[in-house]
């Protein structure tokens, strides 16, 4: 094993560093040497290569995520809503009331899934449960947001199986309930499948942590499983560069995960805060210790010191480089008084987790602020300013510029398109899109998902949001949904990244739930190529204005760049989930329809909007257009809605209309418990059944209700037409068609059985 | 007056609150008990409940049966001490030998979670007596190994003795034989199933309330002694 000291890189300037293998530019390399007044040793090297990669230092995003902070809507200084920690944390908590503070975050784990589909999944739910963790937060669910390539793309079926397998084996193993998400499939996500992960967690408002390392002489220990060769340089080799044939030969770099250890490693930390044993603590997810060590020393404004050569090693023959840039699964490094140290080390030791001492925090010397030192086996490897690998790292205003088929794309509407008009063809219209592999059920996946481990799910998979309960004592829950439209943010991606946040946004408050808060996983093509670029600069743009507009905060997210295989880059997809608090878990509003002889109300104002829509996709595969105009201020207006009729029990069922209009909505509340319905729809039968206008729900209520419930729409200004009753075991449209549950059933489960069981 | 039933963590169990929940909301007094100490804590009856014990790596629950509380379990329950074993539970029961029979991968091969209709066989163990006879409830099934498997004679025994406490209606969710979910030993004091009836204790958090009567059941029968 060969390393090399930082006297030897002071004495021998003129060796030649692989500094473009690592990834780093060449105005990158000279700036870390002006850093250093120095060239970086091989160890300090690699620590800025995967430090100053995209997926850490967000050099390409971080200019246009800053809108998030300066366009952020006002939020109350205290009480439901409070924002206790903002972005830059590794994830924003907020006050959700009772004493109980929330935290939540979604993160992409594409590459390594597409690489090796199983554990890149795991991983992936592993990463995020511990960024909610190090919060000093208990994980308390998990959601997945998946986007797979064409169902017939002969390597679709080998992503499908491992990604929901290890989503599934690694949640499941963890005991968190998954509680939602989505399925897509789409030929632009051929060779580069979207593997989004959410984690939510809940804590008492006084045991919020943070990730700094403060107080010299303070002890630093790194906890969890033993550092080996997984998952090295994942970051800048996986997560920072575009895809080729050689793909595979990456496998090396995609981690490996083990929940059980995680378990136990939850446990174990939630006894450490509770008894108030760490000061600071951060996990150890992309760049490993690099990444743990820089960002707690940096953040703390203090200097550190690290004895690396303690860590406890699965291999041996591991060289220091190899060691700080590891991203060996389920570690976390926690900051400690050394009057705590033995305590400390004895609760692992009572969980059976590793624990070592493995360095302590320093401050300012006479001549210089606080560095971080690494040495190995008494030799300094690595000497260098915390900030400057953290927080420091390149900032780039990359260039932008509209796509050249943008105008052509959105001038090729849907409205050339033939349109189903008589009884038989709508109706053989709606069993198509009904199995249709975008709208089908998901059955089959999230039957692989346990939605009952902690035995406070109140509503998972197929509602509209998942919500849990946050403990016995109380009735106050949460709800959560996640999504996204590629398709939408291809054509317009402003209107897209709305798009996601208002139909996330909807979907909460169907459940009843007050929309409070916002995270984003924003997945994109290279940062390299302008027109990707102009895409980014849209989304964030339109998410940070659409926020305002609905007067809820980004909390944090995550960025995927690099999402492409060749020159070709995926359609933009921003990702969007919003967490909502519901006051009251027992008044939670389910989507299916619950009673025969309800009444079946249809609110929002229809216009025609079909480009981009699953209609012209599945059945004309067409897309083209502008995307649905989101409107935000009727979104906001229906969510208050939904939130007082929660409040006085008015509404049974509540579905929003969205992916393949108010049909697709009236089959999934019909299917759902095997309840009919007969309709009668008004205007031209193809718009009213199949457009995606947004703000739009399909509600039910007792007879007794509905004049209340027209009141509240009519005070919120909302549209609304009364559509028939709920009842029977076919889903009927007046005069039009008629379709039994049973075959609409058969169409709708089939799919995903057939295609991946 | 009530009874004390103990639930054992081990490391990786996962649904230890929820078993320890439900015997609250059926009226008894929940023990928490960990799998390194060799103390039952008095407790009048044990449930050890679902997870991925030791995470489960070799054989589902192979490491279980060695932890320190189950020579303490093993030996309490042939005492006659009510001992239910939930999922993972009902795999370490087999793995220790109280129960015969092994749990393997599902036929699917896929975990599966999904509401289960099951028919209760027997209502003469120590956890189903407050159930009728033949009636159908719905709880909870989710696993990735439960296919209840063992040779024919085995089988054959479980049945003639009526030793066969749960099996599944509808379509067989793991492919287990004779669609047997769960069973008893020859004394139906200790009883596993791969359901799990802790799920289904609130129609808030679960398929409905058919999961109650097991707890239910065996807190009557002890307060009654």
């Amino acid at each position: 094993m060969t390393y090399e000291t930082v006297e030897h890189a002071q004495q021998h300037p003129e060796l030649e560093q692989p500094y473009a293998e690592l990834g780093l530019k060449d105005d990158e390399y000279e700036r870390i040497t002006s850093i250093l007044g120095r060239r970086p040793t091989d160890t300090e090297l690699a620590m800025y290569s995967v430090m100053w990669s995209e997926h850490c230092s967000y050099k390409s995003s971080k200019v246009h995520l800053r809108q998030f902070g300066s366009k952020a809507p006002a939020t109350p200084s205290h009480g439901v809503g409070a924002l206790l920690v903002g972005m830059g944390e590794n994830a924003g908590v907020v006050d959700v009331g009772d004493g109980f503070a929330v935290t939540f975050k979604v993160e992409s784990h594409n590459h390594p899934s597409y690489v090796e589909p199983y554990q890149g999944a795991a991983t992936g739910v592993g990463g995020i449960v511990r960024d909610i963790l190090t919060m000093g937060a208990r994980p308390i669910a998990v959601m997945d947001s998946l986007r797979f390539g064409a169902v017939d793309n002969p390597d679709t079926k080998r992503l499908v199986g491992g990604v929901v397998a290890g989503v599934g084996g690694y949640g499941n193993c963890l005991g968190l309930p998954n509680i939602g998400g989505e399925v897509a499939f789409d030929p632009t996500y051929n060779g580069n499948p979207l593997v989004n992960a959410l984690c939510v967690g809940v804590m008492p408002t006084d045991r919020i942590q943070l990730a700094r390392a403060e107080g010299a002489g303070n002890q630093v220990v790194l906890f969890g499983a033993k550092t080996g060769r997984d998952g090295i340089g994942g970051v800048s080799v996986l997560a920072s560069a575009t895809f080729d044939e050689t793909s595979s030969a990456k496998r090396p770099s995609v981690q490996v995960g083990d929940p059980f250890t995680e378990k136990i490693l939850i446990e174990c930390c939630l006894e450490l805060f509770d008894r108030g044993l760490v000061t600071g603590i951060q996990d150890l997810g992309g760049a490993g210790l690099s990444c743990a060590t820089s960002e707690t020393a940096s953040h703390g404004g203090s200097g550190m010191r690290i004895a690396l050569d303690r860590v406890p090693l699965r291999e041996p023959s591991m060289s220091p480089l190899e060691v700080i840039t590891s991203e060996s699964q389920e570690r976390m490094l926690a900051i400690v008084q050394p009057d705590d140290v033995a305590e400390v080390l004895a609760t692992c030791e009572r969980w059976g987790v590793l624990a070592t001492v493995i360095g302590e925090v320093t401050g300012d010397d006479d001549d210089r602020v606080g560095r971080l030192v690494i040495t190995w086996h008494g030799d300094v490897v690595v000497d260098v300013p915390p900030a400057s690998l953290a927080d420091e790292g390149p900032v780039y205003e990359r260039p932008i510029q509209q796509p050249r088929e943008q105008v052509a794309l959105q001038a090729d509407s849907s409205a050339r398109l033939s349109r189903p008009s008589s009884g038989h063809d709508l109706r053989e219209t709606v069993l198509r899109l009904a199995a249709s592999p975008n709208l089908c059920s998901r059955r089959w996946v999230t039957e692989q998902y346990d939605r009952y481990v902690l035995g406070a799910t109140v509503l998972a998979m197929p509602h509209d949001a998942g919500a849990v309960r946050l403990d016995d004592r109380h009735a106050r829950g949460i709800a959560l949904a996640l999504d996204g439209n590629g398709r939408f943010a291809r054509l317009d991606p402003y209107a897209g990244a709305q798009l996601a946040l208002a139909e996330s946004y909807r979907n909460v408050s169907m459940a009843g739930a007050r929309p409070v808060a916002v995270t984003n996983c924003l997945n994109f093509g290279s940062p390299e190529d302008p027109e990707v670029m102009w895409q980014f600069a849209e989304a964030t743009r339109g998410l940070a204005d659409g926020c305002l507009a609905l007067g809820i905060p980004v909390t944090g997210g995550n960025v995927s760049f690099y999402n492409q295989t060749g020159a070709t880059a995926i359609n933009p997809t921003p990702v969007v989930g919003v967490l909502g608090v519901l006051e009251d878990v027992t008044r939670r509003i389910p989507s299916g329809f619950r009673s025969e002889g309800d009444v079946i109300l249809v609110v929002g104002d229809p216009a025609d909007e079909l480009d981009g829509s699953e209609w012209a996709w599945t059945i004309h595969g067409h897309l083209g257009g502008t995307p649905p105009t989101p409107r935000l201020d009727a979104e906001r207006r229906l969510s208050e809605f939904m939130q007082r009729a929660a409040e006085e029990s008015l509404i049974n069922s509540a579905h929003d209309v969205s992916d393949g209009g108010l049909a697709h909505a009236l089959v999934e509340a019909s299917v759902m418990h095997g309840i009919g319905a007969q309709v009668g729809i008004a205007g031209d039968p193809f718009v009213a059944l199949f457009t995606e206008t947004t703000a739009r729900a399909v509600i039910t209520c007792a007879d007794a209700d509905v004049d209340r419930v027209l009141t509240l729409l009519a005070e919120a200004d909302l549209g609304v037409a009364r559509l028939g009753r709920c009842g029977g075991a076919e889903l009927g449209v007046d005069g039009l068609f008629s379709l039994p549950i049973h075959e609409l059933r058969t169409a709708y489960d089939a799919t995903l059985p057939t295609l991946f069981g | 007056m009530t009874a004390r039933i103990g639930v054992v963590t081990f490391p990786g169990s996962l649904d230890d609150r929820d078993a320890l929940r439900a015997v609250q909301v059926a009226g008894g007094e929940p023990v928490a008990l960990w799998h390194g100490d060799h103390d039952l804590k008095k407790v009048d009856a044990v449930v050890l409940p679902g997870g991925f014990s030791y995470g489960d790596y070799l054989r589902c629950g192979a490491i279980a049966r060695f932890a320190a509380v189950m020579t303490e379990v093993i030996a309490a329950a042939n005492r006659g001490l009510p001992v239910l074993g939930i999922c993972n539970g009902f795999q370490v029961l087999c793995e220790s030998h109280l129960l015969p029979g092994a749990l393997i991968r599902n036929s699917g091969l896929h975990f599966t979670c999904v509401d289960q209709r099951l028919r209760v066989e027997s209502t003469t163990t120590s956890w189903t007596a407050e159930y009728a006879a033949g009636s159908e409830i719905v709880i909870p099934v989710k696993n990735g190994e439960g296919q209840y498997v063992a040779d024919d004679r085995t089988l054959d025994e479980l049945e003639a003795e009526g030793r066969v406490v749960f099996r599944y209606i509808g379509a067989n969710p793991n492919g287990s034989r004779r669609d047997i979910a769960g069973i008893c030993n020859e004394t139906r004091n200790v009883v596993g199933l791969m359901p799990h009836p802790e799920h289904a204790i609130d129609a808030l958090t679960g398929p409905g309330t058919d999961g109650l009567g097991m707890f239910v059941s065996a807190l009557k029968a002890l307060v009654a002694q």
